[in-house]
This record gives structure tokens, C-alpha cells and sequence, in this order.
């Protein structure tokens, strides 16, 4: 349980982070922020990097604002960031609502969202935020700047499109607009573990029907992603519980499951099923999203 | 290269000047270069929060950080609760409704309820059930540990008035 040798390093400045990765990447170096996964996959040593550099002396990453629609959240912000509202309106509630679910308090105050991203695990739900509200990264290696859109940045299992010399600076989120609603379910077997399925619906309702609904599902498939069947189910409908159940029908029918010896395709298919229809229940409840 | 470095460690108010290999983590620092064993050493993979520990003003687990990482930081234990032998509303809480059982994870649990407690003195009940969920106790003690946060966050409250 204790983690294999490696060298240290610890820039103070981006230009020198990036640097390190530029020559470390290539002998196993790897990016050093939360450690909130990496320690423990370094104590198993499922991970075993001969280089660490720690970007957590690096000035500037921490840096969270709301700029020209977007909400930016640099490398060095951690969940806990999120336990109050970062932002006026819905997102930051939705924000507020989500972190709750991850992992429990002290890891919170370590693990950083872009870290998360970064990690790509199934079931991390800043990934499904990222993924559902079709949110941008910025990757920053000594090669330049690259924008990725979240749809493209996660192709599979901790798996993302990050180059090995690349630094996740930066996410951004869409700030959302007033009168949007939300809701987000998951389901886990113990409190702050890893769930094995999670749902997040953000919809707003015009006129009594549901406009610009977004259905993102998380730990169904090795990636999140929107799940456009469910949503198409949704467009121009009037709220009702079937409508729900229908939608947590499509989501369900339209994904390709993670299997494990203790979940199988079906059971994944109808809990997927369930946390849409929770989700969706949230959404359009008078007291939730608004 | 991945040789000793030279660290130095603010620990309870004291400090240690410490020369340890990276790999090592802020709880193997603490028990066995500073000698404070009162951080209990449990999963050793962030699952049990038995190493809680609090690096400036954050409960966090000891055994997911390096201990490289603390230099310059403010690392409170469990030994730094007390002062001059008279212990704390949270320790005191745990002595007066049994939250102390077998005694493994309660240098943790102190950790972990002290920190919140100063973070977040206007917690609700839900929210501090939650939290407190953090850390696992294998005697599944749970309601004598709740009910002794509960009760020294209800000391504090009256205290503040």
C-alpha cells in the first residue's frame, strides 16, 4: 500500500508546468492535482509514474469566474469550491446540488473538478455536468493553447482526449439561463461511493412544455454523453410522469451498458431508467432547478 | 532523483525538519518521522478516514497527500485538540455519549467533526449526517458518534451567543 519511488517537481508557474510535462510525459510523468484518485491508484500501484509534477503551487489555477456567458473553472479549484453557489442563477445551484454526491467532505476539499475531468471515470459527475451541458476545456501544453469541446474530450474508460503533455487549465461551463430547471439523481450501494448510474436532466418549460431538453447520463457507459432519444421524447411535451417514464425508457434502450459481475446489462438498462425519471421528477418540481 | 528531500512540516504549532522520499505520505510522516501515532493508520487509500488530519483549516485525509505537499501548510492532529490537558466541546461530547468505542477510528472522527465544525458552524442536521458519513467506524457505532457532534455543535452554537 505504498506507492512506488518517483521524482518530484513542484513549478510555480504554468510556463514551467507545461515545460516539465514537455519532457517528463514522454518518461511517464504525470499531472499531480487532487491526488484524490491518483494517490490511491499509486498506493495499489495500478499507477506507478516516474515523475510527479505538482501543479498546486501553480499560480493562477485556482482562479473560478463568470465571464461572457461562461462559467471558467481553472485546474486548481476543488469540489468543495462548489458546497455554496459559485455563480447567481442555475447553474450555480445545480453546481451546488451536484457536488454533494461526490465521494464524501475531506475529499472534497482536496479533489479539483478539472482533475476529475482529466481522471475520466465513468462515474465521475463533473463529467456528466461537462458532458450534459456541452461545456469547453482548454488544454495548455509548451506546444499552445487547444479548445476542446466536452462532447469530443471523453473517449471512453479514463480515457479523454488530453494529450500526454497536456495540462487541463481550464473548463468552462455555459452560464444558464434564469427560469432553466435541473434535476440529478444517482444511485450508489453505499453513501459516497461510486454510483452506478447517474442522470442529469436541465430542461426549462415554456408554455407548459418542456423546450431545450438536455438528458446526460453518467457510469452507464464507459463515457458520459447526452442521450438524444430521450431527449427527443421529451421536446414540446407537457410534463407528466409517463412523459418521464417514457424518457427514462429511451435513455435506457439508446445506451450501450458497462457490464460487471455484479451488474448486468438489464439491471443497468433500469436503473439508468429510474435515475432519468428521478432526475426528470426534480426538474419540473416547483421547488427544484428554479 | 527520487532520493530524500529535505521537508519541513508545521505540526501542532511545532516544527519538524524532516528528510523523506516523496513517495511518502503526509500520515507516514506524521507517525513515524514526527511520532505523533495518535493519527491512526487504516485502508491507506482514502476509504476509511482514519488519517483525518487538518491542513489548513481543511479535514482531510493524511494518507492522500504526500507529505512534500504540506510544507509551508498548517497540519493540525489529534494531539493538538486538547490544550493544557483540557480538552475540547467535541472531544468532551464523545467521552459523554459513548462515541468512543473500540477507539480506532476516533482520532479521525475528532478530526474530521472538529473540522467541520469550525468550517461550517451553521450546518444542518442532514448535511452533518452526511458528512460525517466520511469516515467508517467498524464497530458501526454511528448514532453514539452523531449524537456526540450533535451535541458539542449545540455546545458551540450556545457558546457563541
Amino acid at each position: 500500500m505504498k506507492p512506488a519511488p518517483f521524482t518530484y517537481h513542484r513549478p510555480a508557474r504554468i510556463e514551467d508546468a507545461v515545460g516539465l510535462l514537455a519532457e517528463l510525459a514522454p518518461q511517464d510523468g504525470r499531472v499531480l492535482a487532487g491526488g484524490q484518485s491518483l494517490v490511491p491508484i499509486m498506493a495499489f500501484r495500478l499507477a506507478r509514474p516516474a515523475h510527479l509534477v505538482d501543479i498546486n503551487a501553480v499560480t493562477g489555477l485556482d482562479r473560478l469566474e463568470a465571464r461572457e456567458g461562461t462559467l471558467r473553472i481553472g485546474a486548481l479549484v476543488r469540489h468543495a469550491r462548489f458546497h455554496r453557489p459559485v455563480v447567481d442563477g442555475p447553474l450555480g445551484a445545480l453546481l451546488a446540488a451536484v457536488v454533494r454526491h461526490i465521494a464524501h467532505y475531506p475529499i472534497r476539499q482536496r479533489g479539483t473538478f478539472c482533475g476529475s475531468l482529466a481522471h475520466a471515470d465513468p462515474a465521475a459527475e463533473w463529467g456528466v455536468v461537462t458532458a450534459t451541458l456541452d461545456g469547453e476545456l482548454v488544454a495548455v501544453s509548451a506546444r499552445g493553447e487547444r479548445r476542446l469541446a466536452g462532447r469530443d474530450f471523453f473517449r471512453g474508460a479514463m480515457e479523454t482526449a488530453l494529450l500526454p503533455d497536456e495540462l487541463l487549465a481550464e473548463a468552462r461551463l455555459p452560464i444558464l439561463a434564469e427560469g432553466t430547471r435541473f434535476g440529478f439523481a444517482e444511485f450508489s450501494r453505499r453513501a459516497g461511493d461510486y454510483a452506478l448510474a447517474m442522470a442529469l436532466a436541465v430542461l426549462r418549460v415554456d408554455g407548459g412544455m418542456i423546450a431545450e431538453p438536455r438528458i446526460g447520463l453518467g457510469s452507464a457507459e464507459t463515457a458520459p454523453r447526452r442521450i438524444a432519444p430521450a431527449e427527443a421524447v421529451l421536446r414540446g411535451q407537457a410534463p407528466s410522469e409517463a412523459l418521464f417514464r417514457a424518457a427514462g425508457a429511451a435513455a435506457a434502450a439508446a445506451i450501450n451498458p458497462m457490464i460487471d459481475p455484479e451488474t448486468d446489462a438489464q439491471y443497468r438498462r433500469e436503473l439508468v431508467s429510474a435515475m432519468v425519471f428521478r432526475a426528470l421528477t426534480q426538474a419540473c418540481t416547483a421547488s427544484a432547478g428554479a | 532523483m527520487s532520493g530524500p528531500v529535505d521537508v519541513t512540516l508545521t505540526v501542532n504549532g511545532r516544527s519538524y525538519a524532516l528528510r523523506l522520499e516523496p513517495r511518502r505520505t503526509l500520515l507516514d510522516a506524521i507517525r513515524e518521522e514526527c511520532g505523533l501515532t495518535g493519527t491512526h493508520m487504516g485502508c491507506e487509500h482514502g476509504v476509511c478516514g482514519a488519517c483525518t488530519v487538518i491542513v489548513d483549516g481543511d479535514p482531510v485525509r493524511a494518507c492522500l497527500m504526500f507529505a512534500v505537499q504540506a510544507e509551508g501548510t498548517l497540519i493540525r492532529t489529534v494531539e493538538g485538540l486538547a490544550e493544557r490537558g483540557v480538552l475540547t466541546a467535541v472531544q468532551r461530547a464523545f467521552i459523554a455519549h459513548h462515541g468512543v468505542q473500540c477507539g480506532f477510528c476516533t482520532p479521525g472522527f475528532l478530526m474530521l467533526a472538529t473540522g467541520i465544525l469550525e468550517r461550517e458552524p451553521d450546518i444542518g442536521e442532514e448535511a452533518l449526517i452526511d458528512a460525517l458519513s466520511s469516515n467508517l467506524c467498524r464497530c458501526t457505532g454511528y448514532q453514539n458518534i452523531v449524537a456526540a457532534v450533535k451535541a458539542a455543535l449545540a455546545e458551540m452554537r450556545e457558546a457563541r451567543k
